[in-house]
C-alpha cells in the first residue's frame, strides 16, 4: 500500500522520463551540433556574425570547432573552385559519422554567378547535401533557421545511421533530364 | 536572353557587334624635345622601336630579346623602381603574337611608363624577376593564364589554376565554361574516371527544370507528393475555383459576354 500518494499527471511526479533510443539519441545529436569553421567566401562573414554574439549560435548549441575530426556539421559557405574540391571533399571525409552538411549561399548550391571554368558548378557534385541554403549571402537568420531545419530533420532520422539514406550523388544528375 | 551564337572561332569572326559602340581611343602625342620623356628616350638610345606619351604616360615599344636591358636601364638609370603591373595580351589569331607590357614607376618624379613588346607564339621571354621582386608572381600569372614560358625565372609554375591543370584559360580560344578536362576536373580527381558516367556532366544552364525530379520541382497541374516516381502522367487541366466571380473553368466566354 503507498504511503504517498503518487499523481502520474504532474511533472515531478516519478523521477521517470519514457522514451524511445531514437529521440534519445536525437535529442542529443540535435541539439550539440558543432559544424566546422570552414569559411570559403562571402559567405563565410554570415557565417561568422551566425557565430558572434548578437545572433549567437552557442544558445542552440552550436560550436564552431577547429578540427573536422570534432565536428557533425559542414557548412559550405561560399564559392567552392575546382583547385579547392579535393580538399573540401578530404575535410568532409575525415569528419565522423554522424554527420551533415550545409550548403550555403547560391554558389554553393549551384555554382551561382560563377559560371565558369574554375568553379564547381554545386557543391552536391562531391559532397552529399542534407539543407540547401538560398541567397547571396543568406542572411545570419536564415543560416539560423537552415540549422534549425536540420535539427529537424536529425530529430526525424533514426538514431542508427546506417538506415537513414544519404543524398544519392547517383541519382543526382545522372537521370536523363527532359527540359520542359 | 540574346540568342546564342556559337563562340568557337570568337577571334576569326565577331558574334556581336555594337552598333552604337565606339571604341574609345586615348590621345597620342610625340615626344617634344628637352622634357623629362625625352632625356629617358636617349638614355635608352636605339632600343625603342616606338615611343608616344599617353595620358601623361610615356609608351615605348621594343623587341622582346631586349626587355631585360631595357628594364635594367630604366631602373639603375632612370629611377623607376617599382613594376607596378605586368601581363599580356592575346592576339593569336590575329597575328599569332602575344603582346606583353610592363607598367613601370618611379615614385620621387611620379611618373610611369609602359613598356610593350610583341611575342611570337611559342618564344619565351626573359624574366625580370631579379630586378623586380613582383615580377616573380606576375610571371607566374603569365605563364599560368598563357602559356607565355619565362627564362631564368627562379620558379616557375602556375599560380592560380592547379598544377595537374591542362589548358590556359586566359586565351582566347578557351572556352569560358571549360573544356572537357575541366569541367570533370573535380570528378576525376575525387572520384576517378569512372564516376564520370554516374555523377553526370554540369548543369550550366541556370533555368533548367527536371520533370522528373519532383523532389526540387512541382509542375503546375501536376502536384504530386515529395520525391515520387515520375510516371510520365499528362499534365492535368489546371482547376481554378468555381466560385470565383467569373467560371474560368467554362472554356467558352459565354458568362463573360453575358455579364457584358
Amino acid at each position: 500500500m503507498a504511503q504517498h500518494q503518487v499523481n502520474y499527471a504532474s511533472s515531478a511526479g516519478l523521477p521517470i522520463a519514457l522514451t524511445s533510443v531514437d529521440k534519445l539519441v536525437n535529442w542529443g545529436r540535435s541539439n550539440s551540433l558543432w559544424p566546422l569553421t570552414y569559411g570559403l567566401a562571402c559567405c563565410a562573414i554570415e557565417m561568422m556574425a551566425s557565430g558572434a554574439s548578437r545572433y549567437d549560435f552557442d544558445r542552440m548549441g552550436t560550436i564552431f570547432r577547429a578540427s573536422p575530426r570534432q565536428a557533425d556539421v559542414m557548412i559550405l559557405a561560399g564559392t567552392l573552385s575546382k583547385k579547392h574540391s579535393e580538399f573540401a571533399r578530404r575535410l568532409y571525409d575525415q569528419m565522423t559519422e554522424p554527420k551533415w552538411v550545409i550548403s550555403m549561399g547560391s554558389c554553393a548550391n549551384t555554382g551561382g554567378m560563377f559560371n565558369t571554368y574554375a568553379t564547381v558548378q554545386g557543391v552536391d557534385r562531391i559532397i552529399p547535401v542534407d539543407i540547401y541554403l538560398p541567397g547571396c549571402a543568406p542572411r545570419p537568420e536564415t543560416l539560423q533557421y537552415a540549422m534549425m531545419m536540420l535539427q529537424k530533420k536529425i530529430r526525424r532520422e533514426s538514431a542508427d545511421m546506417k538506415k537513414n539514406t544519404k543524398q544519392d550523388l547517383t541519382t543526382q544528375t545522372g537521370k536523363r533530364a527532359r527540359l520542359i | 536572353m540574346r540568342k546564342y551564337v556559337p563562340k568557337d572561332n570568337v577571334q576569326k569572326k565577331a558574334y556581336y557587334t555594337d552598333r552604337y559602340h565606339v571604341v574609345p581611343t586615348v590621345p597620342q602625342s610625340e615626344v617634344k624635345s628637352g622634357l623629362y620623356f625625352d632625356t629617358i628616350l636617349t638614355t635608352l638610345g636605339d632600343a625603342v622601336n616606338f615611343s608616344s606619351i599617353q595620358l601623361g604616360q610615356l609608351v615605348i615599344h621594343i623587341n622582346p630579346e631586349d626587355n631585360f636591358q631595357v628594364m635594367k636601364t630604366l631602373k639603375e638609370s632612370c629611377g623607376y623602381l617599382q613594376c607596378s603591373e605586368q601581363s599580356a595580351v592575346d592576339y593569336l589569331a590575329k597575328d599569332n603574337e602575344f603582346e606583353l607590357f610592363w607598367q613601370l614607376l618611379n615614385v620621387s618624379v611620379a611618373k610611369r611608363i609602359r613598356v610593350h613588346c610583341r611575342l611570337a607564339n611559342g618564344a619565351a621571354i626573359e624574366s625580370i624577376e631579379p630586378l623586380f621582386k613582383s615580377a616573380n608572381f606576375a610571371e607566374r600569372e603569365m605563364f599560368d593564364m598563357f602559356g607565355i614560358k619565362v627564362n631564368n625565372h627562379p620558379f616557375l609554375k602556375r599560380i592560380l589554376m592547379p598544377d595537374d591543370w591542362e589548358g590556359h584559360p586566359l586565351l582566347k580560344t578557351y572556352p569560358l565554361h571549360g573544356d572537357e578536362f575541366a569541367s570533370w576536373y573535380e570528378v576525376d580527381k575525387i572520384f576517378g574516371k569512372e564516376y564520370r558516367d554516374i555523377i553526370g556532366p554540369e548543369n550550366r544552364d541556370p533555368a533548367k527544370i527536371d520533370i522528373e525530379d519532383t523532389k526540387r520541382f512541382s509542375r503546375v497541374g501536376y502536384e504530386v507528393p515529395f520525391g515520387t516516381e515520375y510516371n510520365g502522367e499528362e499534365e492535368n487541366d489546371i482547376e481554378y475555383s468555381e466560385t470565383a466571380l467569373v467560371n474560368y473553368n467554362k472554356k467558352t466566354s459565354k458568362q463573360l459576354d453575358e455579364r457584358r
